[in-house]
């Protein structure tokens, strides 16, 4: 399928902040995080939310982060863009995006960076559209922001990124309300506004999880597709190992805000190496025989405002034994390209 | 009441008519909401629903979103009236002259709803909050706290550490723990599960469905559970019904419908699972489209508009139940299936 | 069969126990925590429990008579001869009086609001509870009592029953039912639309039951916080009503009747004139102030 049609004016973010590096450096990664830690700071305790997670996006890779509530998944994403409310988090570590250092970029170029080297999509349509303006308005904003250009090449640019989402009857749905559509065509409309300056990489929270089975599979493969045809990189947060198995290239798995096992999607899911995967790999109601109890992982994760010495998953792991309850686990190499963060794993010398 | 609780015997002294006795029956149950602010629209919630429930088994029913399952699960409890159709409990009819009154039906039925924090009343003690339900029906205070110790117990929390508590202080697992504990204080006989666990990690989805089934086992329960997640539906339930835009599609043995599909949409739903193996990626969408509107559903089957197989009798005729030939309890209102029907592939598909 | 079934998932798979993270702690006890560390709040708490204590102890801690007049000792400043805040117009201690004058206007404002809270929050309630045509009525009967400014409503209808205390709380009572009245519904009829409604009407409730148990305890928390707020309002507006001389008559000290009679006088001692305005702003705003506070404390997150 031929690539559509883009509007002639460059994306002020693409020329700017990230291009200039990425084209000199062409190996470096695109996206790549550094012992990240986010604290949410209150009155009456402090949550560790992301306790030390490293990872790299290649251009045109398809990361998957995958965890549960409380993980810090979703933290991590938004720590990524600076969305965190900034007078509760304290974010220590390294986010550097297309060679730029975004933590310590200053507002403007910040605002720049988003939504157009980095764009995100969130997981209620409902709420992350705004309901006063139409579709059309919306996606026109953004481009208009970023490009500079004419309300009626804004409003040419977003029918035609409602063509690449495939969404219905394209020129009606530009001055439909959100409430008028059904919560896919939303989600498609959110992805369109997202898409709109050509990002790089772009940052899903999520995005199908409020969907029906039915409509996400077809949410999915549209992503899917619109990852290979515009080469970008994305990274996907999820709590569905089906959804991770649908468009992941590398999975990474959170468990109490760090990352304790990464590796090809394939050979994460199917042979994991760390037991917290394993685990949630047996408790996913896939096929188990009917009638007979689901191997579940016993217990719940833990208090992130009170973390356990040690190895978070310690308590609720079989394969555990006394040093784990003490020692954090490093990051070991179970076989070439993974990394599992379990002190039963040898670590290579 | 109180020796309900305990391991109840085979045979419930509450019981009439005897193990072949539907335990429940629904009769072209009808439930249409009028819209606010457009005369004569009518959100047509469920449009003629009728089955069985037997005595000791789990009915499961899948629907997406606007199918009216949950609407439907709340005209059995006659938590809302039903415009039209009849009930029968146990053989007895419900809200009839001679049956059963709605407060006597609410005695042997109860219901767990799906928003496990909203199902909590936030300035009530756990433990109050599970007491309620016997001290309504007028056990005294002492003793009901007692009931409620030991159902809290029962669903494995430790009264002391979790009966003080507030539902904020809880995890959504936990929460749901509590509500199946209320919902068994009272001592029913069947239990309206409500998208259970859809809200719940996947680790405690499988904790919770362990318990869901030991407590089945326990109390001679019968269950009749509603749920989007078809993998889930499958493991629990002996058989399973199938709900689009408030009609019933299939219903028959959980393996009959998951193995031999007979309707369109079950296969739809069915191929929409993810696979939990990259290798094998869904490449394009069983179906397309977005679930339509209760309001003003389409003419003729309901499905037709989605329906890869659709022709002009779909369009102007409703199709009836039809038993597939090798099992009479596996019924499915297709015209595909319909000899009498004349659909061009009858007998092909 | 074994009793517990299933996992206990509270306690930890160790050997040893694991200390509890946080304390358990119950709705108003966060609700302490909170205002424990609002300093604030408690500042402005403090001075209004002063006031308080100083109208409920004004016979004991009152210097002078406030009822003794002198005819030398008229509209003197602060200081002269004992008198720490001046006299009034007839020769009275000011100090004195402005105690007294707590009294009265603290009454004024606390016991309308409660009446009204009551009245207006049953109202509420049953109007939320119910809906349909019985909340319409009931809402609608109330936008009609709403319609008028408060002040107006409240000098028409003490006015029409002649003045005095007692018309004069029944005129600020009637002022308050319907917006207690609206914020009691609005938050019964959110409530109603709670999953843990409907499983108390499953669990065979009757409606009285679930008002009684579920409904009140969630609704008071709002109720509450509206009615601290209202104070300050009763508290202007029976000045006011003092002030127009449809509130209580002299030689009883009460501050908006003071500033009425101190009205001509301020150009000969215009700090002791202020006062009554003063001691009226100070306990206004400070009431709003807690309330504001206690909004915050009570706004835990659930």
């Amino acid at each position: 399928m031929s690539r559509p049609a883009i509007c002639a004016t460059r994306c002020r973010a693409t020329a700017g902040w990230g291009g200039r590096e990425m084209i000199a450096n062409p190996g470096a990664p695109l996206a790549e995080v550094r012992d990240l830690r986010v604290r949410f700071v209150t009155r009456e305790a402090t949550l560790h939310a992301v306790n030390g997670v490293s990872f790299a996006v290649a251009a045109g890779e398809v990361l998957c982060i995958l965890g549960e509530s409380g993980s810090g998944k979703s933290v991590t994403l938004r720590a990524l863009l600076r969305l965190l409310p900034p007078r509760r988090t304290r974010i220590e570590g390294q986010v550097t995006i297309g060679g730029a250092d975004v933590l310590a970029m200053p507002a403007r170029a910040l605002r720049d960076l988003r939504g157009g080297l980095v764009s995100m999509v969130f997981q209620e349509p409902m709420t992350a559209l705004d309901p006063v303006y139409t579709i059309g308005q919306q996606i026109g904003e953004t481009v208009r922001r970023h490009t500079g250009c004419s309300r009626r090449a804004a409003r040419a640019r977003a029918l035609e990124l409602l063509e690449l989402v495939r969404i219905p009857s394209p020129a009606r749905r530009l001055d439909a309300y959100p409430h008028e559509l059904s919560g896919g065509l939303r989600q498609r409309a959110m992805i369109a506004m997202a898409l709109s300056c050509e990002p790089r990489l772009l940052l899903a929270d999520e995005p199908t999880t409020a969907l029906d089975a039915t409509v996400q599979v077809q949410l999915l493969i549209l992503l899917r597709r619109l990852q290979q045809e515009l080469g970008m990189g994305m990274i996907f947060v999820t709590h569905d190992l089906g959804v991770a198995a649908e468009i992941a290239d590398t999975v990474a798995v959170m468990y109490a805000g760090r990352i304790v096992e990464s590796g090809p999607a394939a050979a994460v899911l199917t042979a994991p190496a760390h037991p917290y995967t394993a685990g949630l790999l047996a408790s996913t109601v896939h096929g188990q025989r009917p009638g007979e109890d689901i191997d579940a992982i016993p217990g719940s994760p833990p208090d992130l405002r009170a973390l356990p010495p040690g190895c978070s998953f310690a308590p609720r792991c079989s394969r555990r034994f006394a040093a784990c309850r003490t020692t954090i686990p490093d990051p070991r190499v179970p076989a070439p390209g993974r990394m599992a963060a379990c002190l039963a794993i040898p670590a290579d010398g | 009441m109180n020796s309900l609780l305990l391991d109840t015997p085979a045979t419930d002294p509450r019981d009439r008519g005897g193990r072949n006795q539907p335990l429940l029956i629904a009769r072209d149950l009808l439930k249409h909401f009028p819209v606010s602010g457009a005369r004569g629209k009518k959100v047509q919630a469920v449009d003629g629903v009728s089955f069985t429930v037997l005595k000791g088994e789990t009915l499961g029913i899948v629907g997406e979103s606007g199918c009216g399952k949950s609407t439907l699960a709340r005209l059995l409890l006659h938590l809302l009236v039903p415009d039209r159709g009849e009930l029968v409990f146990d053989g007895d009819p419900v809200n009839a002259p001679h049956g059963i009154a709605v407060d006597a039906l609410r005695r042997q039925v109860q219901m767990v709803f799906q928003d496990s924090h909203a199902s909590l009343n936030p300035r009530m003690p756990v433990r109050d909050s599970v007491a309620f339900g016997p001290f309504v029906r007028g056990t005294a205070k002492p003793a009901a706290r007692v009931i409620a110790r030991d159902m809290l117990k029962k669903v494995g929390l430790d009264p002391d550490l979790f009966g003080p508590r507030y539902p904020h202080e809880l995890s959504g697992g936990q929460k749901q723990r509590v509500n199946i504990a209320r919902a068994l204080a009272t001592g029913p006989r069947m239990v309206i599960l409500d998208e259970p666990v859809s809200a719940l990690d996947k680790s405690i989805e499988a904790q919770v469905l362990n318990l869901l089934r030991a407590l089945k086992r326990q109390f001679n329960l019968t269950y009749l559970f509603i749920s989007h997640d078809l993998n889930v539906v499958r493991h629990i339930s002996d058989r399973v019904l199938v709900m689009y835009l408030g009609r019933v599609v299939e219903i028959g043995p959980a393996e009959a419908v998951f193995e031999r599909p007979q309707h369109p949409y079950t296969q739809a739903l069915l191929a929409s699972r993810p696979s939990l193996d990259p290798a094998r990626r869904i490449l394009e969408p069983p179906i397309t489209g977005d679930p339509p509107n209760p309001i003003d559903p389409p003419a003729g089957c309901r499905f037709h508009t989605r329906c890869p197989f659709a022709e002009m009798v779909c369009e102007t005729t409703d199709p009836a139940p039809v038993a597939a030939p090798e099992l009479s309890s596996h019924v499915a209102s297709c015209h595909l299936r319909d000899p009498l029907s004349g659909h061009s592939r009858l007998g092909r598909a | 069969m074994p009793d517990t079934l299933a996992l206990d998932d509270s306690a930890p798979t160790f050997d040893e126990q694991l200390p509890p993270a946080i304390r358990v702690r119950g709705y108003w006890q966060s609700v302490l925590y909170r205002l424990r560390h609002d300093p604030v709040t408690l500042c402005f708490g403090a001075i209004v429990l002063l006031i308080v204590l100083a109208a409920v102890f004004a016979p004991l801690v009152a210097p002078f008579d406030p009822y003794k007049e002198s005819i030398i000792g008229r509209l003197k400043p602060f200081g002269w001869r004992g008198h720490l805040l001046g006299t009034d117009e007839l020769g009275r201690d000011m100090l004195s009086r402005l105690f007294y004058g707590a009294r009265i206007s603290l009454l004024m404002g606390i016991v309308p609001v409660a009446t009204a809270a009551l009245i207006g929050g049953a109202l509420g309630v049953v109007g939320g509870f119910a809906g349909g045509r019985t909340n319409t009525a009931i809402m609608r009967t109330m936008d009609v009592f709403y319609a008028f400014p408060s002040v107006l409503l409240a000098v028409a209808v003490a006015g029409a029953m002649g003045g005095g205390i007692g018309n004069g709380m029944l005129a600020l009572t009637l002022v308050f039912i319907p917006p207690m009245c609206r914020v009691v519904e609005t938050a019964t009829t959110q409530l109603r639309a709670l999953d843990f409604i409907e499983a108390a009407r499953a669990s065979g409730a009757s409606t009285v039951t679930i008002i009684r148990y579920h409904v009140l305890g969630n609704v008071l928390g709002p109720a509450f916080i509206y009615a601290s707020s209202l104070i300050s309002v009763s508290i202007l507006l029976a000045s006011g009503l003092s002030f127009l001389g449809l509130g209580v008559q002299p030689p009883a000290a009460d501050w908006g009747l003071m500033l009425s009679t101190l009205r001509q006088s301020i150009y000969v001692v215009p700090l002791v004139c202020a006062l009554p305005g003063m001691a009226i702003f100070v306990t206004s705003i400070c009431c709003n102030l807690v309330s504001d506070g206690l909004r915050a404390a009570m706004d835990v997150r659930m």
